[in-house]
């Protein structure tokens, strides 16, 4: 058994059933091992929701994005984008959809081609999507429109990259994933290259964004207190698999899971009121994903690990809405925010792993 | 114990436990286009056992101030002007070699990328054991003996064994464990950390941190942490030095400076994180981004970002001056930070970032 999201449903713009990835690595004279990247991923984006994806690196965050991006053929599960499966379209169909899905990279240095001006980059995909605006009328009015809509000028449309700050490269790469009119965007560390003042710019924008136009985010960050700010829902991954999900202020709040206590108590926070009491300090690093832990894949360093972690993998526990723990599924509709994690001993309370309790 | 500063830390007399003293900084650069004044009459001091901050956004500086003390600065960059003490050497006044006699002992450095600044092709027990064979006059042997000792000093599992593995065999938090043991072989009085756990994942980098305040208290090391996180600031760092584009625009002890900011650029930092707002509130940013370093206004560096900027700072580049007990800014304003608006708007009327 395993997490399992809400079930689909007609706000749902996504919606990932147990998807495996799995990449075979060389390993000296003995052949090939297995490197599961992605061990059973649920996960349900709702329409114009922000759903936050943290997690170590070397987690498999970035082979999850780069499998809903059609990027990677998934091993196993299921994907359905408005109920369709991306993975069964062939020829126009799936051209039509992969206008529905983009993504914003982390790097505005290195993912804006150098050779080419702003308005060459962000009209670039009406070259492949010719239905679109068939005009080239059409597209200089959608240009405008979309540079208006980050906040660049229209005049900034001759200019090159490297004639724009690192803020406004971003911008960029953001009209550039908005050209098509996109369902999901998928914001891989958006803001992690930009300095702290251009970066509350760039996450207002984006939040403007979605205010107008309705699109959907998944939101990849190391940053913690960048997902409490800008996503509705938290989805925690650990070696593959993710190990919690719930509303954004229950999983910062009161986590379930001792990894995601030990995220939320290692992060250092400006407030002093917010730091834990106890600061828990992880021992260790993140193991071999080629080796995983058995049982438990957070055993090794978890402070509450007891002797069936090691034997046992654990089910998922759900947070009642009366704030009892119990063993299962969630049994409310698909419209309740349950949190929900994959541990045995999970955290009962912000104060059992000396988070700081707020008002 | 923060009162003695009462006057910009530039000014003051060396106190006694005043491990570093750097007064009135300069750095320029050649370039192609001409001199470029990279760091601007750059002042502080760092305490024994205590943490000084360098905070600051990238291109203010902060680098280059460190690289400048340590001696290794880039051949297209120099000192122009001003002096740094480590406790009675004139780090400036000193040759090459006499400097190299003070590194080990004096200064330890560590640097943000761990794999750039190990060399690929030695064990970590040969680089590790540099420090005595050169410093110490130690043989290979001891030298390897210390050298597993300071391993297990920085929490590096197994350092019998891993004392012959390269620098590519480990992870990033034990290659930054290791340089870490590297700076602080010897024991110095001074420490320069330059963005230590940047490339870190939290779970590691509180562990860093923690490695980082524990070798400070029980060696009594003067700490300078340079970084351009506030929480970072915010929960190791005893005195903090804002820095924008070359100067320092506000100094003092953390608490007063980040409860009581009295230069707009960091009153407009701080309003920047987003800490507790709740979703959907639109977080303050302030607008434009730094100016190029080679078009630094004449007057105040900040003016144009500046909510309060006037006439006067158009013409007048204000001096870091008194603001509060133990705190400095440079700003002709400071007395009306606190009572600014995080939101409003700068007076230039400037519209996206340039």
């Amino acid at each position: 058994m395993s997490i399992q999201t809400h079930n689909q449903s007609v706000d749902s713009v996504l919606d990932v059933q147990n998807l495996t990835k799995t990449f075979h690595v060389a390993s000296g004279s003995s052949g090939t091992r297995e490197l599961k990247a992605l061990d059973g991923i649920n996960l349900n984006v709702k329409r114009g929701e922000t759903l936050g994806l943290v997690g170590e690196s070397g987690c498999g965050k970035s082979t999850l994005a780069r499998t809903l991006m059609m990027l990677e053929q998934p091993d196993g599960g299921t994907v359905r984008f408005d109920g369709q499966d991306p993975f069964a379209l062939r020829g126009k169909q799936l051209r039509a959809w992969r206008r529905r899905v983009q993504m914003v990279f982390q790097d505005p240095f290195a993912s804006l081609n150098a050779r080419m001006t702003a308005g060459q980059i962000i009209t670039e995909p009406f070259a492949t999507h010719k239905d679109l605006y068939p005009t080239s009328a059409a597209r200089k009015q959608r240009l405008d429109e979309l540079l208006e809509l980050v906040g660049l000028r229209t005049t900034d449309a001759q200019k090159s990259p490297q004639e724009f700050s690192g803020g406004q490269r971003q911008r960029i790469g953001i009209a550039r994933a908005l050209a098509l009119g996109p369902d999901l965007i998928i914001l891989d560390e958006p803001v992690s290259a930009l300095d702290l003042s251009v970066q509350a710019q760039v996450l207002n924008l984006l939040n403007d964004l979605q205010q107008q136009l309705g699109v959907s985010y998944i939101f990849i960050s190391h940053d913690l207190s960048v997902v409490r700010h800008v996503t509705d829902r938290v989805a925690v991954m650990y070696l593959g698999r993710i190990i919690e999900t719930g509303s954004t202020q229950q999983v910062f709040d009161s986590p379930l899971h001792p990894y995601t206590a030990s995220l939320m108590s290692a992060s250092p926070k400006l407030d002093p009121a917010l730091r834990p009491v106890n600061r828990i300090v992880l021992q260790g690093e993140l193991p071999s994903p080629l080796d995983p832990p058995s049982g438990c894949r957070f055993r090794t360093r978890c402070w509450k690990a007891e002797s069936i972690c090691s034997v046992e993998r654990p089910e998922s526990r759900v947070r009642e809405p009366d704030g009892k723990i119990v063993l299962g599924m969630p049994t409310l509709g698909p419209s309740a925010e349950q949190q929900i994690a994959e541990c045995h001993f999970p955290v009962q309370s912000a104060a059992e792993a000396g988070l700081a309790v707020s008002a | 114990m923060m009162t003695e500063i009462l006057e910009p830390v530039s000014r003051t007399a060396p106190s006694q436990q005043a491990v570093l003293e750097v007064k009135d900084l300069d750095v320029d650069i050649r370039t192609p286009k001409g001199t470029v004044r990279v760091v601007s009459k750059v002042g502080f001091s760092a305490r024994s056992g205590k943490t000084l901050a360098l905070l600051g956004e990238s291109g203010c500086g902060k680098s280059m101030t460190a690289k400048a003390i340590a001696g290794l600065l880039d051949p297209v960059a120099s000192v122009a002007g001003g002096s740094a003490h480590l406790e009675s050497h004139d780090l400036f006044s000193m040759t090459a070699k006499q400097r190299r006699s003070v590194a080990g002992e004096g200064l330890g450095i560590v640097f943000q990328d761990a794999l750039a600044a190990l060399n690929p092709v030695y064990t970590i027990g040969t680089q590790l054991g540099e420090a005595f064979r050169i410093h110490r006059g130690a043989s290979k042997k001891q030298a390897k003996v210390e050298a597993i000792e300071l391993m297990r000093r920085v929490g590096i599992p197994e350092p019998e064994t891993r004392v012959n593995s390269y620098p590519h065999q480990f992870s990033g938090g034990m290659r930054q464990r290791i340089l870490i043991a590297m700076a602080v072989a010897l024991s110095p009085k001074l420490l320069i950390a330059d963005e230590p756990t940047t490339a870190l994942d939290v779970t590691v980098q509180a562990q860093i941190m923690q490695l980082l305040r524990s070798l400070r208290t029980e060696e009594q090391m003067a700490v300078v942490l340079i970084t351009h996180d506030l929480a970072v600031v915010a929960e190791e760092a005893d005195d903090v030095c804002v820095m924008y584009a070359g100067n320092v625009v506000e100094q003092g002890s953390v608490e007063t400076v980040f409860n009581r900011p009295t230069h707009p650029y960091t009153k407009g930092l701080l309003s920047s994180v987003p800490a507790d707002a709740h979703r959907g509130s639109s977080l303050t940013s302030i607008p434009g981004s730094p100016p190029e370093l080679s078009k630094i206004p004449t007057g105040c560096v900040y003016q144009d970002r500046c909510p309060l900027a006037s006439a006067i700072c158009r013409e007048q580049r204000p001096e870091l001056r008194p603001t509060g007990p133990a705190q400095s800014a440079a700003c002709h304003f400071a007395e009306q930070v606190s009572a600014l608006d995080p939101q409003s708007e700068p007076v230039t009327g400037q519209d996206s970032e340039r």
